[in-house]
């Protein structure tokens, strides 16, 4: 790994996405180094679903490059930006109500052929949500808002990803299980995951992420380490209050 | 008259059988497409009928070539069935993307693509139609019969109340072709990694994607599948009935979807059964209404009877038989 790619591992310079005729980003930059968790915080709108997608290949921006693990991945259609590397889970959760929790977990490892890699990361996925192998033959829109939040993360893990991306995990969830997930998203960083985390929940994202960047109207009007940002007389108003 | 009725079920049940199951493969290119599309593709009805001509031409050719009396023909009819199948299987393929993918790219209504496939319905209608009568001059075409032996059921024997029933030999052809037909498509959209991908794709398309799968291709996959499906079917329909013309994917296809929407609509299990009823009733209808109205109706009244039944399952069932009420947590 050279100097640079662990360095800038994502970075985003001066995006434009649109929504049809409605422009959602406006000149985004955005770094990630490699082993961060950074958190994008943000009011309801303000384009951090966007930004992710816009990273996935969900949207295509108009202006601007991204360039992942030395990559242009700026034009990349959404499954081969996965391939490289990149998991997202996605806002509501979006797991396959009609598929098993099983099917659920193999779909996320859809690149891989070799079947004991898969059931290898299968059993990775347990030791982080136990829950989920008592459910192995559940649909998975039968289950709870929270386990199928699991099952999301768990999916977007048995692509082994080089950078996970999640939009809203806490939302529409209790708080104990909010803690659950944060916990155990705190725990993946330290075995080096690099971690990209939308969220509403300011104060929660930001006392775990690394640095942050906090986003209005499609545009970033503040970045900094997440306790600076914490203390932040703006922040503390617009988010924390 | 119900002895009358009983006697004749024999033959009911074969008859209503063999074209049901014709109906159950046609459901499924349906079902899959729209499973995975919410496209209603009528183009597909076509696509059969267009099977069943590119079925009775590589016949032609064989006769011509002397194959017919050289080879023995369960090995005609197998080359027949598998070039027919890989044809319209790629003819599916590039309607889907000339006619619908362009489409999708431009988040077009559905109601447009709907619309389109109409359209493709006619061009397929007219090309053949066009090709068949420059080369035989005529666009009725009868093909060279094969599996014409008949025989007989001797259902009497073994039961006193039934009458014998007699069937061609292609019957058992067509009912052993399209059981393999269905039971290795369930097997493989249940079973096998591609079949999960098309379930997955057919259940939310983004989050598909960023699952590593291409969407596009998995949807190239579908069209394929079901219009091989499709045009095979078409082949044991020509071999089945003898004599095709341009538009006998119409009403068929008409049918066909109904038998899907009967089973509930994007699922595959429930096409197929769905097939398989609509078949038989259409055959029962056929044998006795004449019976039953005392003559007032006769056996043309049969599609009458058969949509009959679908109107009282949708009201009663709107989902179709199989089809799950779609609530789903978000």
């Amino acid at each position: 790994m050279t100097e640079t790619t662990a360095k800038n591992f994502l970075k985003i310079s001066k995006i434009d996405s649109y929504y049809g005729q409605i422009q959602a980003l406006n000149g985004i930059d955005l770094y990630i180094d490699k082993g961060e968790i950074v958190t994008l915080i943000g009011s309801n709108g303000a384009g951090k679903s966007t930004t992710l997608k816009s990273i996935s290949g969900q949207v295509r921006p108009k202006q601007g490059t991204i360039s992942f693990d030395g990559i242009d991945i700026t034009k990349k259609p959404a499954h081969q930006t996965a391939l490289l590397g990149i998991a997202q889970v996605p806002e509501g959760r979006r797991i396959f109500p009609r598929l098993t929790v099983r099917e659920n977990l193999q779909i996320g490892a859809f690149s891989e052929k070799n079947k004991t890699v898969v059931s290898e990361r299968m059993e990775r996925v347990f030791s982080y949500f136990p829950r989920l192998k008592e459910r192995l033959s559940q649909k998975g829109g039968t289950m709870s808002g929270g386990e199928q939040q699991m099952l999301a993360i768990g999916r977007a893990l048995m692509m082994k990803p080089k950078l996970l991306m999640l939009d809203e995990p806490s939302m529409g969830l209790a708080p104990i299980i909010v803690e659950q997930i944060f916990d155990i998203i705190k725990e993946m960083n330290k075995e080096g995951m690099t971690i990209l985390l939308v969220e509403q929940n300011a104060y929660q994202a930001l006392q775990i992420a690394d640095r942050g960047y906090v986003i209005q109207t499609g545009q970033i009007v503040l970045d900094g380490k997440g306790e600076e940002l914490m203390k932040n007389e703006q922040v503390r108003e617009a988010y924390l209050a | 008259m119900l002895a009358h009725i009983i006697q004749n079920l024999p033959q009911v049940l074969i008859d209503g059988l063999t074209l049901g199951v014709v109906y159950a493969v046609v459901a499924i290119g349906y079902t899959m497409v729209y499973g995975i599309l919410e496209l209603i593709n009528f183009a597909h009805g076509d696509v059969f009928m267009t099977g069943s001509f590119i079925g009775a031409t590589v016949l032609f050719l064989f006769m011509g070539m002397g194959f017919l009396t050289a080879l023995p023909a369960l090995i005609v009819f197998l080359i027949v069935i598998i070039i027919a199948g890989i044809a319209t299987g790629l003819l599916g393929v590039g309607i889907e993307r000339v006619a619908y993918r362009p489409l999708r790219r431009k988040n077009a209504p559905k109601l447009i693509a709907l619309i389109t496939s109409i359209g493709i319905s006619f061009v397929l209608e007219d090309s053949v139609r066009f090709i068949a009568e420059l080369k035989t001059g005529n666009y009725i075409v009868t093909a060279p019969s094969i599996f014409n032996h008949r025989f007989t059921l001797s259902a009497h024997d073994w039961f006193p109340f039934f009458n014998n029933a007699t069937f061609q030999g292609s019957f058992i052809l067509v009912l052993a072709v399209t059981v393999v037909m269905l039971v290795s498509l369930d097997l493989f959209v249940n079973k096998t990694k591609w079949g999960m991908a098309m379930r997955a794709v057919a259940q939310d398309r983004d989050t598909a994607s960023l699952m590593t799968i291409n969407v596009n291709r998995v949807i190239s996959v579908t069209f394929f599948i079901g219009s091989a499906l499709g045009g095979a079917t078409g082949v044991l329909f020509m071999i089945q009935y003898g004599t095709i013309d341009p538009y006998i994917g119409f009403i068929l296809g008409i049918k066909a979807f109904t038998a899907a929407v009967l089973g509930g609509i994007g699922n595959i299990r429930g096409a197929m059964f769905g097939g398989v009823m609509l078949g038989l009733l259409e055959m029962f209808a056929a044998a006795n209404l004449s019976i039953i109205t005392h003559g007032a109706m006769g056996a043309e009244y049969k599609d009458v009877f058969a949509f009959i039944i679908l109107i009282l399952v949708l009201i009663f069932k709107p989902e179709g038989l199989f089809g799950k009420a779609v609530v789903e947590k978000v």
